[in-house]
């Protein structure tokens, strides 16, 4: 049987294989999951980002476990999970501790349940270059939920609302004022507003000010009146046509707020498909990851035809002065550089 | 451009308290540019082979201190070898009296690492046994 035979009939060893193929952008790897392309789609991919050690961890810990439950409201044992936890890499020596396992032992040993860590080898946006193509061969594989964990860089981490369906932007009590919230971005790129660590003193004005600061940060959506804590599913009609990111309270080491966390994340679902946003996301991704793709491809193929020492004769240039980058850049292309 | 990396899992199985010494190995080998799986205490063998198939490691670092290594470390070499995870090279750091060491590396353990050896060595048997590149220093 061939990897991707393998792949589809669950076999989780091969999938691991193809993982770090992907990741390590190996030809073979990435040709496996053109193969697989056609099997993707189905899974709900949610994004966890905030700033270090606000609990995304924990949080994905007990939502997995959560979900995994029978009987539990949300909870199906059918339903298969992955998390994908991207950690920064050392700029210095391009290693990494990737740690986030610690806080996910209790889903060991589900055989329902597939955690891959992944080192961000240099990307900024809080994932790393290969996470799209890992959770397009986690898709394939079957899984229903793909969580993933961003870096936790505290910055707007655009790269996780650009991947995920339904992006959790997670905060804690104390972790600096809304107006540096809003100019991280967090609350654009934010579906689900979450103040974890609920039961530190300060939490109640963390929620309050995150609310407030939520009506002016979506200026364009008229809000008349925000869904209070644990009450994620309050009504919105059926049809609803736009989404009032709910903003919630847990308490992850305790479970609390995790349920009503899960209905969110399906409610989420839920508008996404019933607006048609989930097509309008799905379009924009593609978009901008064949664009991105055109980009790397047009700029390697163009690189490889030209004589050695050209880029880095205009480089001299524009160190001089005697050009600008965008010259330089023009005068590559038009052939004439001088 | 494809970048491989050295990938490690760093685990404490057993019941013994504290992972100074697994942290400061994990440090070590991410200075070496290695990623660095890390997972924490009290990690039965089962956890730990299926930690180390979904994150397709080349090679597990265990550190115990407990004395049951004869115990865990057998259970683990069979774990990995019914998973089809004969590839992944295991190393043994902590307490183990001498005369255990040749039974453990009969049961295939790559290196056993006494108190005191020198992270450098400890890298550098890493990077052997996973047939990498030496590490710049
Ligand atoms: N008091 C309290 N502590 C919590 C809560 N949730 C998580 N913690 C603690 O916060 C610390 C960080 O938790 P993690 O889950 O590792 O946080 P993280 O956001 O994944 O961290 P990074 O991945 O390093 O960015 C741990 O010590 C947790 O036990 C909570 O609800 N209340
Ligand atoms: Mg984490």
């Amino acid at each position: 049987m061939s990897l991707v035979e393998r792949v589809l009939a669950g076999d989780r060893l091969a999938l691991a294989r193809l993982l770090s193929q992907i990741e390590n952008e190996e030809t073979t790897g990435l040709d496996d999951l053109a193969a697989l392309y056609p099997h993707t789609g189905d899974a709900h991919l949610v994004g966890v980002t905030g700033a270090p050690g606000t609990g995304k961890s924990t949080l994905v810990n007990k939502l997995v476990m959560h979900m995994r439950q029978e009987g539990e409201e949300g909870g199906d044992a059918d339903t298969m999970i992955a998390v994908v936890a991207v950690d920064p890499s050392s700029p210095f020596t391009g290693g990494a501790i990737l740690g986030d396992r610690i806080r996910m032992r209790d889903l060991a040993g589900d055989p329902c349940v597939f955690i891959r860590s992944m080192a961000s080898r240099g990307a900024l946006g809080g994932l790393a270059r290969a996470t799209a193509g890992v959770v397009q061969a986690l898709d394939a594989a079957g899984f229903d939920v793909i969580m993933i964990e961003t870096v936790g860089a505290g910055q707007a981490e655009v790269d996780i609302a650009r991947t995920a369906h339904t992006t959790v932007v997670i905060t804690a009590p104390g972790m600096g004022d809304e107006v540096q919230a809003i100019k991280a971005g967090i609350l654009e790129i934010a579906d689900i507003l979450v103040v974890n660590k609920a039961d530190i003193p300060g939490a109640d004005n963390t929620l309050r000010a995150l609310r407030a600061t939520l009506e002016m940060a979506k200026p364009e959506r008229y809000v008349p009146s925000l869904p209070q804590q644990g009450d994620a599913s309050i009504e919105r009609g059926e049809e609803a046509d736009s989404w009032e990111t709910p903003v919630m309270a847990t308490v992850a080491t305790e479970g609390e707020g995790v349920a009503e966390l899960i209905q969110a994340i399906e409610d989420h679902r839920r508008y996404l498909q019933a607006s048609g946003e989930w097509t309008i996301r799905e379009r924009g991704r593609i978009r901008s990851e064949m664009e991105g793709l055109l980009r790397d491809t047009l700029a390697a193929r163009f690189l490889e035809r030209q004589p050695d020492g050209r880029f880095e004769e205009a480089l001299e240039k524009v160190l001089t002065r005697s050009l600008s980058p965008r010259q330089a850049i023009l005068s590559i292309l038009d052939g004439e550089d001088r | 451009m494809t970048s491989k990396k050295i990938r490690v899992l760093i685990a404490k199985p057993g019941l013994d308290g504290h992972d100074r010494g697994a942290k400061v190995v994990a440090r070590s080998m991410r200075d070496a540019g290695m990623e660095v799986i890390y997972t924490g205490l009290r990690q039965t063998p089962e956890m730990i082979a299926e930690a180390a198939l979904q994150e397709d490691v080349d090679a597990v670092g265990l550190s115990i201190l407990s004395g049951a290594h004869m115990v865990l470390v057998p259970r683990l070499m069979e774990l990995l070898r019914q998973q089809g995870q004969d590839n992944v090279r295991v190393l043994v750091g902590g307490i183990i009296p001498d005369e255990d060491v040749p039974r453990l590396k009969e049961l295939g353990v790559v290196e056993v690492f006494g108190p005191g050896t020198s992270t450098k060595t400890i890298v550098d048997t890493v990077i052997r046994a996973v047939g990498g590149e030496p590490a710049h220093t």
